[in-house]
């Protein structure tokens, strides 16, 4: 019964979007802004409805139903109860529901709570919602139903891919669903906006919290999607280019090129028709990455089972909706007022140049993920990989530091250059004496990118500190803190990228038990191999003295053999410093009783991903500052009436 | 400066990054995107010493060879038109083995050897490096077959 009510409640859901739409339509055709009473419920209910069929369909995993098709192929009863409930979302038709159920929740969080926004503009934004929305309520149900029964039900389970047996499951996807599907409201406010002609700043300042929450999202997702194939992909790499990637950065890239000019329209009334566009841009990012990895199209190291069958349908989505928003864009945009100018030398210019850049990337991250795509239409396979990319990355990416660190030190509207030089004067000089210190430890030693890197991670570093200089750090508003915090936190990243590239020690050794291995400081002492069972798995797990001159830390690198389906996977041993991660990777043994190990010593690697962090705790406290300063006018405003 | 002539300048920036942008793209791409091969193509073509390339193929039965040092192994790849001979000092993937698939990621040396840093191998069974669709190793005649 559970999986014929879980149907239900998808049908149910699918046929109020519809009543959603056609009420909105009916609302903005008629110009009767009072029907919103009427879209507000249908999209609450909407996302009730969505809320209900995914606790259902958990439910099912963890109860191990058989009988369901979908548990049957991605789940077995042996399995933790961690990996039957994160394994929901582990599969094709989970994922996909996870997805429509974002997007149900999303808009009845808009139904809900948006207030700032003008009643036609809001109703028709749930309109917009609620047609995307149909879309891929049509492809679950008819061609991705994960409620499917099978009969008759086998004994067991096929099991999870052990690659996906990570408590990183439970986390990673269903974040980075929230970010791609959060993007969802941004289209569907330009939308909205399109329709009723709204493109404003109290438009923007509407919109804002909304596209502030996805990006916060996905760089999360995307920190821990990166640490998750670092650790767990046993390459001691912690980003491959992979299209899989690419599909979760290109909209990071969209979103966060949206955030800025989103803050342009919303300070200043400017760049109106752009930040419309990279509204549509930035979700249309979402379906094609979904369309990236659900369609299995291109080659990738984590495209797990996959079935180009679906690809057509989300294909179809895709042309049905960018097409049709591009269209509306061409339509409207030319009722849209010109927006307010600008000076040469003006913040706007640099988060112009921020938008240009970062549009640039994204378009040459997009070329390289299709282009094997191109070509294999015209017969010839290729693939692209990390060397195109970093080859074109790296360089735009350090100059928009740069316009990153520069941009919030100019004013608004109007500054002087003589004026921005002055105040960029000290980190001018700290960008000089780091190329001067890095040059003499390590000139030659390091590559150009990682070079250039680490002297641009120091003087950002520094710059993006610089705007609290000065100031009364009291009177400082929160989303001040939250830009500098976000803006430092991309400093850090990209140091820990950079010495991870430049200082990294590799080592690889064949070891017997007794033998004591020296790299990068560290005395590494191999004392046994033994064997180990695990609830669904059994492994091979060495025991290791590691030490740097002090007293030793006993680490145990695995290489782990999982039965259904039949797997070994590498389960890399990590042992965390203040100045860097030791990764040890257990191999295979070889002749004379050797077994063989890999070792990397990477200097602030975890850099990486607390710069991540810096930067996705950047965005909540600009969010939370943004909100908190809408709460505390509304409530003088009441108590001074 | 008025506000015509500075939306002009703006345009005019931005064409040149776009331009710029594209241009950096068609060389990148030019350079890099030949970067699969299969041993056929590398003797039809050539492959300069040194530049990175993946290169695919089935691994020889029988040409599996490890080095003294445990962590070194050499190994022949063919497409059925040609057949390169590879090291790889590292630990393989579980699934690398012979007359499997395989794609190495490296570059040759001067000899003509292919040095692998990174070998993709299936990582389950369901899994296959798509540029190898269309390549299977009969398993009862030893005997690679290529679909065209």
């Amino acid at each position: 019964m559970i999986a014929e009510t879980g149907l239900a409640a998808l049908w149910l859901a699918a046929s109020l979007a519809l009543l959603q739409l056609v009420l909105a339509l009916v609302g903005l055709k008629g110009d009767k802004p009072d029907l919103l009473a009427a879209v507000r419920p249908a999209a609450v209910a909407q996302g009730v409805l969505t809320a209900i069929a995914f606790a259902l369909l958990i439910t099912l995993f963890m109860r191990s139903d058989m009988s369901v098709l979908l548990v049957a192929t991605n789940s077995h009863s042996a399995k933790p109860w961690l990996y039957k409930f994160a394994g929901t979302w582990g599969n094709h038709e989970g994922s996909m529901l996870l997805w429509v159920t974002v997007m149900g929740v999303a808009g009845a969080a808009v139904a809900l709570f948006e207030r700032a926004l003008r009643r036609d503009t809001h109703m028709a934004t749930l309109g917009g919602q609620a047609a995307i929305s149909l879309g891929f309520y049509a492809f679950l149900l008819f061609s991705s139903n994960p409620f499917a029964r099978i009969s008759p039900a086998p004994a067991d389970g096929q099991g999870l891919n052990p690659l996906l047996q990570d408590p990183g499951l439970a986390f990673h996807p269903p974040t980075l669903y929230l970010g791609y599907v959060g993007l969802s409201v941004a289209f569907s406010f330009a939308i909205g906006a399109l329709l009723t002609r709204q493109v404003d700043a109290a438009f923007a300042r509407a919109m804002r919290p909304w596209v502030l929450g996805a990006w916060i999202l996905l760089t999360l997702g995307i920190t821990a999607g990166s640490y998750w194939a670092y650790y767990e992909l046993g390459w001691g790499g912690w980003w491959f280019w992979d299209p899989v990637e690419n599909a979760s950065l290109m909209p990071w890239l969209a979103a966060t090129a949206l955030l800025h000019s989103v803050t342009v329209l919303a300070t200043r009334d400017a760049l109106r028709a752009w930040t419309v566009m990279l509204a549509v841009v930035a979700f249309s990012m979402s379906m094609v990455g979904t369309f990236l990895v659900r369609s299995g199209i291109l080659t990738s190291v984590h495209a797990f089972a996959v079935d180009p069958e679906r690809g057509s349908f989300i294909l179809g989505l895709l042309a049905l909706y960018i097409g049709g928003a591009l269209a509306l864009f061409g339509w409207r945009i030319g009722a849209v007022r010109e927006g307010a100018p600008f000076e040469l030398v003006s913040r706007e210019t640099l988060l112009v140049v921020n938008n240009l850049l970062l549009t640039v990337i994204l378009g040459l991250v997009l070329i390289g993920t299709l282009y094997p795509l191109m070509t294999e239409a015209f017969g010839h396979k290729v693939s692209v990989g990390a060397p195109y990319f970093d080859r074109i990355a790296g360089p735009i990416a350090l100059a928009l530091m740069i316009a990153m660190a520069v941009g919030p030190l100019v004013r608004w509207r109007r500054d002087q250059a003589k004026a921005v030089s002055k105040r960029l004067l000290a980190p001018l000089c700290i960008a000089l004496l780091l190329f001067g210190l890095v040059s003499v430890l390590a000139w030659g030693r390091i590559g150009i990118l990682p070079f250039l890197g680490l002297v641009v991670a120091g003087s950002v570093g520094v710059a993006s500190l610089a705007p609290l200089w000065k100031r009364n750090l009291r009177r400082t508003p929160l989303f001040t803190y939250g830009m500098v915090i976000a803006h430092l936190g991309c400093a850090v990243s990209l140091g820990g990228m950079a010495s991870d590239s430049a200082f990294t020690v590799e080592k690889l050794v064949a070891a017997r038990p007794g033998d004591t291995i020296e790299t990068a400081g560290w005395q590494i002492r191999l004392l046994q191999i033994q064997p180990l069972a695990g609830d669904n798995w059994t492994a091979l797990q060495a025991d290791m003295d590691v030490s740097r001159n002090g007293a030793p830390v006993t680490i145990h690198p695995q290489s782990r053999f999982f039965a259904s389906p039949p797997t070994t996977t590498s389960e890399a041993a990590l042992l965390t410093r203040w100045d860097g991660q030791l990764y040890v990777v257990l191999g295979e043994e070889v002749e004379g009783g050797r077994w063989q190990l890999r070792i990397w010593w990477k200097p602030f690697v975890t850099l990486i991903w607390l710069g991540g962090i810096m930067i996705a705790l950047g965005g909540a406290l600009a969010l939370l500052g943004r909100e908190r300063r809408g709460w505390l006018m509304k409530w003088r405003a009441r108590a001074a009436a | 400066m008025k506000a015509k002539h500075q939306r002009l300048i703006l345009a005019l920036v931005a064409l040149v990054a776009l331009v710029g942008a594209g241009l950096l793209a068609a060389s990148a791409l030019k350079d890099e995107a030949a970067y699969f091969y299969a041993p056929g193509d590398v003797k039809a073509k050539g492959v300069e010493p040194g530049k990175a390339i993946r290169l695919g193929g089935m691994v020889v039965k029988g040409s599996l060879k490890r080095a003294p040092d445990g962590v070194t192994m050499s190994f022949d790849v063919t497409d059925g038109k040609a057949t390169v001979p590879a090291t790889f000092s590292g630990i393989a993937p579980d699934l690398f083995k012979e007359g499997s698939g395989v794609v190495a990621e490296g570059s040759f040396d001067e000899k003509g050897t292919f040095i692998a840093t990174n070998l993709l191998a299936k990582h389950d069974e369901r899994y296959m490096p798509r540029e190898l669709e269309g390549m299977s190793y009969n398993e009862t005649t030893h005997e690679l077959q290529v679909e065209k």
